[in-house]
Formats: structure tokens, sequence, C-alpha cells
């Protein structure tokens, strides 16, 4: 119990016969104090003036600390403004303008702070999940009310667990070029890679950075998983500028799905009896025969990614065989072939 | 950050939140807070010593306590939280975003309700360079499993389903009790207790062939476990075998897709690495689909399996030819 309003002042001494003042309190009162001046406050004005800041034994130890501090209320993203009242003032001097500093006027209906209960889980990241929930703090704060243990109907998490992550969004919202040992699978190749970074992007629960690659002078988008070592900075930050009209979500999509429209085809399989299963859940039966003896269903499958196909009819080895369309029955032939061979 | 970092922006936010919550118990605004109410209790004592310069009694932030509640009298100017930081923002609505794209997560209308009042009331955060697209890929008939099984969750029933396990290669028939609905790398799955595994089970919607909600209510025992996705969904066993591959350029994929283990580089672009598996013929067919991209260093009877079952297949084919 402390609701004695009377018994902490300053005037009791308290402050004055303290070593030193916690450094959150110092800083809540740096806070305040700045929020409630409409003039600039230099620093010796704020030593003499915030409780905490008369402990420091010298000049020098007092401006370390106050440094320390602008950096710590900068770094939350309190708007720290710097400016002189009058042209004779030497010294800079401090304020915090409210309409810069508070959130502005929000309030959710049920289903919209429900929405948010499920954007804050959906991040299972060091670097998003804090901040997710620094923004849910916040709203809190400005009076709405967040459930966040409500039920939800699907679940989605997004991880960001390549080591390439943190550096990639870091020099992404620092702007600034980077460069990276990059490994591409096929053909195969690891170089080195330099790009101006515009977005990192999941895409599928896959990490992208997309961005101006300067070897090829063109629009590149690298998967993270594939970039091997250190992601090193180039440059000055603030150099990198994203162009208005790019569209990183659609750029990362189209680069990962076949240009190319499926082709809708039918193909004719002969199915051993019981087997194959994973083919028949997509077939249908349009009869019964006999290949070598082994009793069986015809089965017409209907195929939009033929190459693909090929191989996942492959896998079924002998219980399966291809009679229509003889391209299709070469390819998986071709497959098979290879892999009846073994290591060459 | 650590826990002295975490500290100021609770501090800066614990004023105005209870200003707008007066009388609330210290217990619920700690768990709103993510703290314990011990801790919460210090964040008041110190804010209690806060307040604007003069520093005297009407100067101090006020806060009064009634058994287990509290009530700021004064909040020394304090009155809104700090605005979101650029970070802030961009970690919210990318996400709120995500979801939209998401099937069936919540009323889209909703989200873009909450995208929009988040915008205004952030003002000029900057665009944090961050996208998230789940890429949901659900067929017509996909949409329509995944709409029962919602309706079943909400209703509390158990569901009957004909569901296929590529691992065995079969359909089979189930009876289990829906928990929840989740979506991992850009697919739908079913989180559900199998009473014919007797177990919790993910099932991924686009290989329930057949879904019927019964009139029985579902009822997880209650030691059922949500299963711990963070590592992806392929988990070690112990009775897992595990072969040693090399992955040709074509099938590097297979390393990025499943997980793998002792993986070494090789001439040519090859990888070789270690793979666990527990149904020999998911693997064989795993491999034999690859043609020759992949190729079986151990065990040798794998290796074996792989080469035979593929002859075979090829003899089958040349005599369907010859004879056509």
């Amino acid at each position: 119990m402390f609701g004695c309003g009377g018994c902490r002042g300053r005037e009791q001494g308290r402050y004055g016969a303290l070593v030193s003042v916690a450094r959150a309190e110092r800083l809540v009162n740096l806070v305040l104090c700045l929020l409630s001046t409409r003039q600039y406050l230099s620093a010796e004005k704020i030593r003499g003036i915030v409780p905490g800041y008369s402990d420091a034994p010298s000049d020098e130890a007092f401006f370390r600390t106050f440094e320390r501090d602008k950096t710590e209320l900068r770094e939350l993203g309190i708007p720290l403004e710097v400016g002189r009242n009058k042209v004779v003032d030497t010294v800079d001097g401090y304020r915090i303008a409210r309409r810069d500093y508070e959130l502005g006027e929000i309030d959710l209906e049920p289903d919209e702070a429900a929405a948010v209960a499920l954007a804050v889980r959906l991040w299972d990241s060091p670097e998003l999940t804090g901040a997710a929930h620094g923004a849910l703090l916040k709203l809190r704060a400005a009076g709405v009310d967040v459930d966040q243990a409500a039920p939800t109907v699907v679940e989605s998490k997004v991880r960001t667990t390549e080591p390439a992550f943190g550096p990639l969004l870091a020099a992404v919202q620092a702007g600034q070029a980077v460069a990276f040992d990059y490994r591409r699978p096929s053909p195969a190749e690891l170089r080195e890679r330099t790009l101006e970074p515009w977005g990192v992007v999941s895409w599928r629960s896959r990490w992208y950075v997309v961005g101006h690659d300067r070897d090829r002078g063109a629009p590149r988008c690298f998967r993270l998983s594939r970039v091997v070592g250190e992601v090193r900075k180039l440059g000055k930050p603030g150099a990198v500028r994203r162009p208005d009209d790019v569209n990183l979500m659609a750029f990362v999509a189209n680069t990962n799905t076949s240009a190319e429209p499926p082709q809708s085809s039918t193909a004719l399989l002969w199915i051993a009896a019981g087997r194959g299963a994973g083919l028949r859940r997509r077939a249908r039966v349009v009869g019964e025969r006999s290949v070598d003896g082994i009793v069986g269903d015809l089965v017409e499958l209907d195929l939009q990614y033929p190459d693909t196909a090929a191989g996942w009819i492959a896998g079924f080895g002998a219980d399966v065989l291809v009679l229509e369309p003889e391209v299709l029955a070469k390819s998986v032939r071709e497959r098979l072939l290879a892999a009846a061979r073994g290591p060459l | 950050m650590t826990a002295a970092q975490e500290r100021l922006p609770r501090l800066l936010a614990l004023v105005p939140y209870l200003l707008a919550r007066p009388g609330i118990p210290i217990d619920e605004a700690a768990t709103d807070f993510g703290v314990s109410a011990k801790q919460l209790r210090k964040d008041l004592e110190l804010l209690w010593m806060c307040g604007l310069p003069g520093y005297g009694p009407g100067d101090l932030i006020d806060i009064s306590f009634d058994e287990d509640t509290v009530t700021i009298a004064f909040d020394a100017g304090m009155r809104r939280p700090l605005r979101l930081t650029g970070a802030e923002a961009t970690a919210l609505l990318v996400a709120l975003r995500a979801l939209l794209d998401a099937p069936g997560v919540a009323e889209a209308d909703a989200i873009r309700r909450a995208v929009a009042k988040i915008e205004s009331a952030a003002g000029q955060a900057r665009p944090g360079g961050v996208e998230v697209g789940l890429g949901v890929r659900e067929a017509a008939e996909t949409a329509k499993v995944r709409e029962v099984v919602q309706s079943a969750l909400r209703a509390v029933r158990a569901l009957r389903i004909s569901y296929y396990t590529a691992s065995k290669d079969e359909v089979t028939e189930r009876t289990v009790d829906p928990m929840r609905v989740l979506i991992v790398d850009g697919r739908g799955y079913l989180e559900a207790w199998c009473r014919r595994a007797d177990g919790v089970r993910l099932f991924r919607l686009d290989r329930v062939d057949e879904v019927v909600v019964l009139d029985e209510p579902a009822a997880p025992p209650p030691y059922a476990e949500p299963t711990d996705t963070s590592e992806g969904l392929f988990r070690a066993a112990p009775d897992q075998r595990s072969a040693r591959l090399v992955l040709r350029p074509d099938a590097r994929w297979i390393s990025e897709y499943y997980p793998v283990e002792d993986v070494e580089e090789l001439d040519g672009g090859k990888l070789r690495v270690r793979m666990r598996y527990s149904d020999v013929s998911w693997l064989v067919r795993l491999v034999l689909g690859q043609g020759g991209e992949v190729v079986v260093e151990e065990p040798a009877e794998l290796a074996t399996a792989v080469r035979e079952q593929a002859a075979a297949a090829v003899a089958r084919l040349d005599r369907h030819l010859a004879a056509t």
C-alpha cells in the first residue's frame, strides 16, 4: 500500500538522499518533463529539473548518461525534437511534441480486435513477434480490448528461421545494399551476389529477398535458405530506394509459379488390383484388364502438369502401366530406366 | 530486448492503459502486459514516484488502490500511448494482410476494417519492407472439405473421414475428434484426435477424400496436446530408419522440402544427405519418381529395391510397347 499522496515528493529529500534514481524512473520523468514543456529545454536545464541527473559526479558523466538516455528514447520511437527557443540561444534544447508522440484515436469492433489477436499470433520470429506484441501493448493502452486467448478457426504461423532474415530485413529498412554468397541449385552454382534490397517476402512459408541485382542489372529474388554465410553491408544506409511501382509479392509469386498455363490432358493407365491408391483417388475406372497375368483396372486420369505427373506415376513402378499418351509412357520409362541403372 | 529494455515501453503504456480501465483488477492488467502481478505492482510503485517538474504532491502520478484493483487518479499528462513504430506497424499490418489470403480465417471485411483503422491511427509509420503471402492452394473440393471441417469445429462434433496416407499409399476410414484447422507451408490441415491411431494426427485437407459430420460430440481426451509445428511437420520418430542419398541438382529440392541431416556439398552441385523414413515403400516411390536424380548409397537393401522395381517396371513397359 502506497496511496498516501504527500509523502513522496522531492522536498522530503527522498530523491536527494538517494545515490541513484532507477534508470527507468529517470527516463519516465524525462519523457513527462519533455512532453509538458513547450519551450526547448537545454541539457543543463534538464539536469537541474529531472530527478536522477543531479547524481552525476561530473559534467562528463552527466552528458554521457544524457546521451545514452536520448538514444534509448529515440530507439523506442519517441520523437525527440531538437531546437532553440531564441536565435541568441547558444545551445540546443529538447522537447517532445505531443501530437507526434501520441497514438491517434482508435476504436476496434470486437471482430476487428479478433483479427488483430490472430494477426499477432501469426508471427513466430524473434524480429517480428516482439514488434507485434509492442503494437498490441499500445493498442491496449489506447483502450482497445484484445482477447488473445480467443479460440480461432484457422491457425497459421510465419517463421523466420533463416539466419539471413535479420540482416536482410535490417538492410531493407536501412536502405543499404548488401552482398552475399548464394547457392543456385540447378544449374548448380555458388557465387557472390550484390543486391540493392527492396523487401523480404514470405511466400508459402519460404522467405525471399527481392531487389535490384547489380550484377544482372535487373530485379531478382533470392531464397533466404540458399544464402550461404554472412550478409555483408555495402555502402551507406539510405542509398537504396525501392521503386514505387514494384509489387514485391507479385514478383515473388510469379517467379515461383510456372509461367506456362496448365495443359490439361487425359491419360489412360493400367493399375494392378489393390495397388496405386494415390493414383486411384484421382482417377476414374473405365474397365478391367490383366497385364502380365496380373488383374488390374483401366483408369482415366486428368493431368495438368505432364512433367510432374511423370515422376508421380513412375514412383508406383510396375504397379502402373501408362497406355496413353505415348509421350507420357516414354517420359515415365526414361525416369525408370535412369533409376534402374543406379549410380553411374 | 532485455527485461530492462522491455520495462520502459510497458511503463509508458501502463498509465493510459489504466486510465482507460478504471478499477481494473491488477491480475487482469498483469495478464494483458504479459508480466506477473508482482512485477506489475513494482511498475506501479515506480510510476507513483514519477511526475511533472516540481514533483510535489499535485505533480506526481497518483494511483489509488482498492483491494486488488487499481485506478489512476492523476496521469501527469500521459494520457495516450506512444505511437506505433515503423517496425510495430509493419509487424501488425503485414500479418493482418496475410490473413486476408487465408481461406476461412476470419471475416475478410473485419480484417480490412482493422487494417484501415490501424493505418490511420499509426500515421506515417514507414513501410517496413516485409510482405507475407500464405499462398494457400485450395482446390474447390478441398474448400468444401474445409468448410465441413470448420462447421464440425464450431458445432464440436466428431467427423468420419476417408483419408489418403501418402507414406503408406492407402486410403483409410477414420473417426476423428477435430481440434483445429491450421495452415502450414501454404496447405490446410485438420488437427484431430484419431480414434484409430489413438493419438493426435494432422490430416492434410487435400487428402481428405470424404468427410461426414457425426451426431456424436467431438471429445479429444484431455491429454491430447496440439502438435508443435515450429520445427516443421516431419518429426524424427524412434522407429525410423535413415538412408544416405546423393541428390543431383534437379533433386536438391528434396533437401529443402523434407528434413535432412548431415548435409554435404559434393562436386557438380550434388548434395549428400541423410534422410529419415518410416516406410520403405514411400521412399522407393520418391526415389523412383526422381528418375536417377537421387542415388541411394545406404542402406544397400533400399538401393537394390529401387533398382529392381525400376527394372521390373521398365520390362513391363517394354513388353507392352512391343505388343502394341
